[in-house]
């Protein structure tokens, strides 16, 4: 009697045990469900990506107006300049549109930057699309170098009738901190980016 | 409490060790039970030390007592020291005394464990509170421990985690006990729906407990990667969201604040039909109100964060979801109410805790509702007003049940009558101040006061005074509980076996101290049967 009771006492410790490593790696799992989630729903500003043919394939909708704002920041205590071409752009949606920014690594020593990008509001997100952008790269920023960073984007037709402005903001951070990019390599280099 | 129990040693002569050993390899689910709430009792003093000093830097507009960063220290530790050190450990306490005598099982199902489960706190909070003493001092970005801002903190970071790590491990091993303990250590005759609701809301606490803290390990687990690895679940600049944290983080959190909430639920449960001497109104719905509760905290984590931007159909969900909470819990104190209902009530000090518990609790719980609401939130969103809910919730719900259970159970521990006198004194005098201490707080959120801030406006002064003298008083009230248990422990009138007039269930049974192994052989079932009604 005692050891069998005993003996259910630890196979239901060992099946509970078992269920908190579960829920542990739920905890994880949380992280790519978040993922796809923003993806679908254009939650947190995470715009898509198109490639070139797919975008000149819209139909452009030269009836429609949309107001493009443009937002740049860099993390605290980075000494960067980053500038917009413009603060807003008008576009039709369907219409390829290229701009290029600017950023310029004010530090002594050469640095690697990584542009986050982030679209308001957030139900336009996802009808907001680019076909090429720095961000989808590390930059090496050169010290006192000025750095052209070209953009190309399109409107999804699609996008919501209440929406009339779309704001682009790029926040630059620090990639690897305290690390130079190699070689001062003529084109941007590193990993790739996700969802980006 | 080491005189009454060193009497009972005496009584069984066993070759069990003495002194300071005797704490640090008991495997009794009694001696356990002790150090728990004892540990917990000083954790509540800790904790409310530095409510003390928040509410004296809040008495007066200016920084007058302590620097900005303190404080922030303060509020964040304050916190996890009344979740984690003082209300779980002493919920873990009763449950550790009472359900093996509440169920006729002679011990916990894995007393060594037990053991572990308590000694992991010490340490647990050695590292939490040596954190003050650190160059850069102690956790200051709040309990919720939000990337970037918690990723700012320097030498105490990694104590801060570990520190969770630990008191998870503590909480998740006592859970998995009690429910081994229920599941397979049940006296013959004592089914499932025969159980005091005490143990019910442990069990589906215990569950809780399982399914959330491992999310919790998990996120501070990523935040220590993402500082010291290299990984960026949290950081933009990698890819991450911060926003993310904050999902994992409430998908443990809601859960957690019903890990806290729900043995008071059980608490009341067993102390409003004793003194209203009627059996307690609708059992089984209490069960599954209960359980539906524990259900409905998994899907509504999102109202803590209606303002960082969701989509209109995940706040309405999320709204609605919440809302609905409302529903068991109503069905809860309409039960309480309706066993009190031309019941012949008599008003010791449990009681008067409990229905303290139940009036308080459910102001709580309504700005709790206004609080669910989503387009109501962004108004009160990080406001006293916040502040005041929470307190009404967790000080006069979840720190009033455990007085009621404390007063409730303590002659049956000690074999001693606490001073009534005394009791009712740290009753009256603990209510109204909470009331002064924590309702202005109300006030002050609904005109604006930001919370987690050393220094405020001046049209805030008036009510902030009012809600720190409120506060000293409570604070100073707490001192006669400690008097009051010192005093039943050391001596007083003798207790009967079944203590209150109206008490029914096993550990009435037993002799008041309870022999140091009881139900060594299990009751028989006639008893069970007498002991419900």
């Amino acid at each position: 009697m005692q050891n069998t009771r005993s003996g259910a006492n630890r196979r239901l410790a060992l099946k509970l045990m078992g269920l908190t490593a579960l829920m542990f790696g739920f905890g994880y799992a949380l992280v790519p469900l978040y993922d796809v989630f923003c993806e679908v729903t254009g939650l947190n500003g995470k715009t898509g990506e198109l490639s070139a043919a797919q975008a000149e394939a819209m139909r452009p909708d030269l009836s429609r107006e949309v107001t493009i704002e443009f937002v740049t920041s860099v993390t605290a205590g980075l000494g960067w300049e980053f500038k917009a071409p413009s603060h807003k752009l008008v576009v039709h949606p369907g219409v390829v549109t290229a701009v290029e920014f600017e950023v310029v690594n004010r530090e002594a020593r050469d640095m690697i930057g990584q542009a986050i990008p982030s679209v308001a509001p957030s139900t336009a997100a996802r009808y907001f699309s680019k076909t090429e952008c720095f961000c989808f790269s590390q930059q090496p920023l050169v010290a006192g170098k000025v750095n052209k960073l070209p953009v190309r984007f399109v409107v999804d037709p699609r996008l919501p009738a209440n929406v009339d402005t779309v704001t682009l903001g790029y926040t630059f951070f620090e990639a690897l901190p305290g690390k130079a990019p190699p070689d001062k390599a003529p084109t941007p280099s590193g990993e790739r980016l996700p969802r980006t | 409490m080491s005189e009454a129990t060193a009497h009972h040693d005496a009584h069984h002569a066993h070759h069990a060790p003495t002194g300071i050993k005797r704490w640090l390899v008991t495997t009794n689910h009694k001696d356990i039970g002790t150090m728990y709430l004892v540990f917990s009792l000083i954790m509540f003093f800790i904790g409310g030390s530095m409510a003390m000093i928040i509410r004296l830097e809040l008495f007066q507009p200016g920084l007058q007592w302590v620097d900005p960063q303190f404080f922030n220290s303060m509020t964040t530790m304050h916190a996890l020291v009344m979740i984690f050190g003082a209300v779980m450990p002493a919920w873990t306490g009763f449950a550790n005394w009472l359900i093996p005598m509440m169920i006729g099982a002679p011990d916990m199902a894995l007393p060594r464990l037990n053991n572990w489960s308590f000694w992991i706190l010490p340490f647990a909070f050695t590292l939490l509170l040596s954190t003050l003493f650190m160059p850069g001092g102690g956790p200051a970005g709040g309990w919720t421990m939000y990337p970037p801002l918690v990723l700012q903190l320097g030498d105490a970071f990694p104590f801060l985690i570990f520190a969770v790590h630990f008191m998870g491990a503590s909480s998740i091993a006592g859970a998995i006990n009690i429910i081994a303990t229920v599941f397979n250590m049940r006296a013959p005759g004592m089914t499932l729906m025969k159980l005091p609701l005490f143990v019910w809301t442990w069990i589906i606490t215990a569950f809780l407990l399982i399914a959330s803290i491992p999310v919790l390990a998990g996120a501070v687990t990523m935040l220590l990667t993402d500082k010291f690895f290299g990984t960026s679940f949290f950081s933009a600049a990698g890819g991450g969201d911060p926003v993310l944290f904050q999902h994992i983080f409430w998908f443990f959190g809601h859960p957690e604040v019903y890990i806290l909430i729900l043995p008071a639920f059980g608490i009341a449960s067993a102390i409003i039909p004793t003194f209203a001497r009627k059996p307690l109104f609708g059992y089984s719905s209490m069960v599954y109100a209960a359980a539906s509760i524990a259900f409905l905290s998994f899907i509504v984590w999102a109202h803590h964060m209606f303002t960082v931007g969701m989509p209109l159909a995940g706040e309405l969900f999320f709204m609605y979801a919440t809302v609905l909470i409302a529903v068991p819990t109503g069905v809860k104190v309409f039960n309480w109410t309706a066993t009190m209902w031309q019941g012949s009530m008599t008003f010791e000090t449990p009681m008067l805790f409990a229905i303290a518990f139940v009036v308080l609790f459910t102001i709580g719980g309504f700005s709790g509702l206004m609080l669910g609401m989503t387009p109501i939130d962004f108004q009160y969103h990080d406001t006293y007003f916040v502040v005041a809910h929470f307190h009404y919730v967790l000080v006069t719900g979840a720190v009033f049940a455990l007085m009621a259970g404390a007063y409730f159970w303590l002659p049956k521990w000690t074999g001693h009558m606490y001073d009534e006198k005394l009791g009712k004194l740290h009753f009256w005098l603990s209510t109204i101040s909470v009331n002064v201490l924590f309702f202005p707080q109300h006030f002050l959120g609904l005109a604006g006061m930001p919370r987690r801030i050393p220094d405020y406006s001046v049209q805030f002064a008036d009510w902030n005074m009012v809600s720190s003298i409120g506060g000293f008083v409570f604070g100073a009230s707490q001192i006669l509980f400690v008097i009051c248990v010192v005093k039943c422990v050391r001596g007083g009138k003798k207790a009967t076996a079944q203590v209150w007039e109206g008490a029914h269930g096993l550990e009435w049974t037993l002799s008041s101290p309870p022999p140091y192994h009881s139900f060594s052989t299990p009751p028989a079932p006639a008893t069970i049967e007498g002991g419900m009604r």
